[in-house]
């Protein structure tokens, strides 16, 4: 039985009140790091415990960090993506709501590291219920001297700030966050120059997602060779997985890195609703390639997922089972991708565009011979040719079911109906 | 606090007051219900910054609103998890007993019903927002109960809208 990490206060009632989190050893790891570590020390130490980012490109956190430039002169900021939009996705909400003196002590142990003074915690404008959570928990934490100036008698200082986002899923990527921070519609910048060297108002910035700063405070607590022992090396470290769709039992489950698709949707999740087989899975997100029945052996991180043609994303992971189309969930996706595709670059605007019209006529039945090389061609011309990874995930799901499930988009142009109703 | 005062409390966060008009659209909204020109020339005013930077902004997001919406936004999920749980269905009751469509107000201004993407709530799909608050797990007995809460809130609110109370009581 694996013992919760991130997850231990979550259904413990009030886990959200400073109180109950000092019960449980909060804000130990903060006290630990200010007496104990140089701010370099623990960037090497998150180095050492090869976190990778949860916000699903599972970049080396370590190595983020040491790409701020040391030098004084521009002040740096942390950013921390809590705009959770991918479809499928509710872990950093849960974090939020819940727990979340966990994430404000993650931020500091982790501005101390870089040097920032202040960070703002970009949330999504649904999110009414975890911003009062954090605003809440943010004023606790600063009467009670872990955020402010002479921080725990050190002479740390460190303020933490809401940004509310506003409905819209672009604000995921890091670049489009910081242009809505700035106050500007929110377009992808065009990198280099990386955030870690020119980010929020052309200041050195580091981006993390909620879960990523969560674990900071263990991998302080408990050392980076505890961290490095749950699941695979290349990829540790406890994992939070969003089960939702055609199962059992829907929910956030917190498990080691790598444990196998098929463990956690039909043992963990209790398997399809009965009389069901399950068909396919999404296993990151929708942007992550569906993973059919057949390969659900593939260990969920960042590494297995890849090899498998897929990627662990933001591990929001969506069962599908066999009363239901895939033309029509390849078609609610791509719809989705295009309602939130900022306009900024063709591929992707006009791309996805025209992609929709052509899912939305197989699956009325009215596709033509065809349509099959055309959504392969249109796929072509928007992966790798767009500004950001929203096209890319568009264009990535699209194959996966176009390769899995060619039969039944066949199904629908040649019996000209959906074979599904 | 004034929505002036909100407004500058908001600006004082950041180094940057064009950085503060997302905040203070969210402030003016809650304040006006939604954003009318007038309004976002006020939000300009009060930060200083130029009115094209307010505008580009409430284009862009899906939570500011020019047009009035009814006093209770029936925002419902019909991403892929709510979708497979059902979420098409809802839409339809809904449709049929609100007698509107998606995106349409009722007559009276009460409801506005919506289908949005994702809400980051799917283990409670399918999954519907009012306001501020997440309703999940829904079925048609439950959308049923949810609308008569907010027609009984909704009567209360109007014989006080009619009836305000005066100063002294």
């Amino acid at each position: 039985m694996f013992e919760p990490v991130l997850l231990r206060n979550v259904d413990v009632p009030d886990g959200h009140l400073l109180s109950t989190y000092q019960v449980g050893g909060g804000y130990q790891a903060l006290t630990k790091a200010l007496g104990e570590y140089t701010p370099d020390e623990i960037v090497e130490l998150v180095k050492e415990s090869n976190l990778r980012g949860r916000g699903g490109a599972g970049f080396p956190t370590g190595m983020k960090w040491s790409f701020v430039p040391k030098a004084a002169g521009k002040p740096k900021y942390l950013c921390c993506n809590a705009d959770e939009g991918e479809p499928g996705t509710f872990k950093d909400r849960i974090i939020m709501e819940r727990d979340p003196h966990q994430l404000i002590e993650g931020l500091a142990v982790s501005a101390y590291a870089i040097g920032a003074e202040t960070a703002y915690v970009y949330i999504r404008g649904e999110y009414v219920t975890a911003i009062r959570r954090m605003e809440q928990a943010i004023a606790q934490a600063h009467e009670n001297g872990y955020l402010g100036t002479g921080i725990l008698g050190s002479n740390f200082k460190f303020m933490v700030h809401i940004h509310r986002g506003a409905g819209a899923y672009i604000c995921g990527e890091e670049t489009a966050m910081l242009e809505s921070l700035e106050g500007k519609r929110a377009q992808p910048r065009l990198k280099p120059p990386f955030p870690a060297v020119a980010g929020l108002y052309a200041s050195p910035t580091v981006i993390n997602n909620v879960e990523t700063l969560a674990c900071v405070p263990h991998i302080v607590m408990r050392g980076s060779a505890w961290f490095r022992g749950i699941g695979p090396d290349r990829s540790p470290g406890p994992k939070l997985y969003c089960v939702s769709g055609q199962v059992r039992k829907p929910g956030l489950y917190e498990l080691p890195m790598g444990i196998s698709l098929r463990e956690l949707v039909e043992e963990y999740a209790g398997g399809p609703l009965p009389g069901r087989k399950i068909k396919a899975v999404i296993p990151g997100g929708v942007s992550a390639p569906v993973i059919p029945e057949s390969d659900l052996e593939v260990g969920m991180d960042f590494d297995s997922l890849a090899a498998a043609g897929s990627m662990l994303g933001s591990a929001g992971v969506v069962v599908i089972d066999d009363s239901t189309c895939m033309v029509k969930i390849a078609t609610r996706i791509i719809e989705f991708f295009h309602h939130e595709s900022c306009g900024k670059c063709t591929p992707c605007r006009e791309g996805l565009n025209w992609t929709v019209k052509v899912l939305r006529r197989i699956e009325a039945g009215e596709g033509e011979t065809g349509d099959l090389e055309q959504l392969e061609m249109l796929c072509k011309g928007i992966f790798g040719n767009t500004f950001c990874a929203l096209g890319d995930g568009a264009a990535m799901g699209l194959r996966a079911a176009l390769k899995h499930f060619r039969e039944e988009f066949v199904a629908h142009i040649e019996e000209r109906r959906c074979p599904f109703h | 606090m004034t929505m002036r005062e909100e407004i500058e409390a908001a600006a004082a966060r950041y180094p940057d007051r064009r950085s503060a008009i997302m905040p203070a659209l969210m402030i003016a909204q809650k304040e006006h219900g939604h954003l009318p020109g007038p309004v976002l020339e006020d939000v300009a005013e009060i930060l200083g910054v130029e009115r094209v930077w307010v505008y580009e902004l409430v284009t862009f997001y899906t939570l500011f609103h020019t047009e009035p919406i009814g006093r209770f936004h029936l925002q419902l999920c019909d991403n892929v998890s709510c979708m497979l749980c059902g979420s098409e269905a809802l839409l339809k009751h809904l449709e049929t007993t609100l007698r509107i469509k998606k995106g349409e107000t009722t007559a009276d201004g009460v409801f506005t019903l919506s289908t949005v993407e994702c809400l980051g709530a799917c283990e409670m799909a399918p999954v519907m927002q009012v306001g501020d608050d997440y309703h999940g797990n829904l079925d048609n007995a439950r959308l049923d109960a949810l609308l008569e809460s907010f027609r009984a809130a909704e009567r209360v609110a109007s014989v006080e809208r009619a009836h305000p109370p005066s100063p002294g009581e």
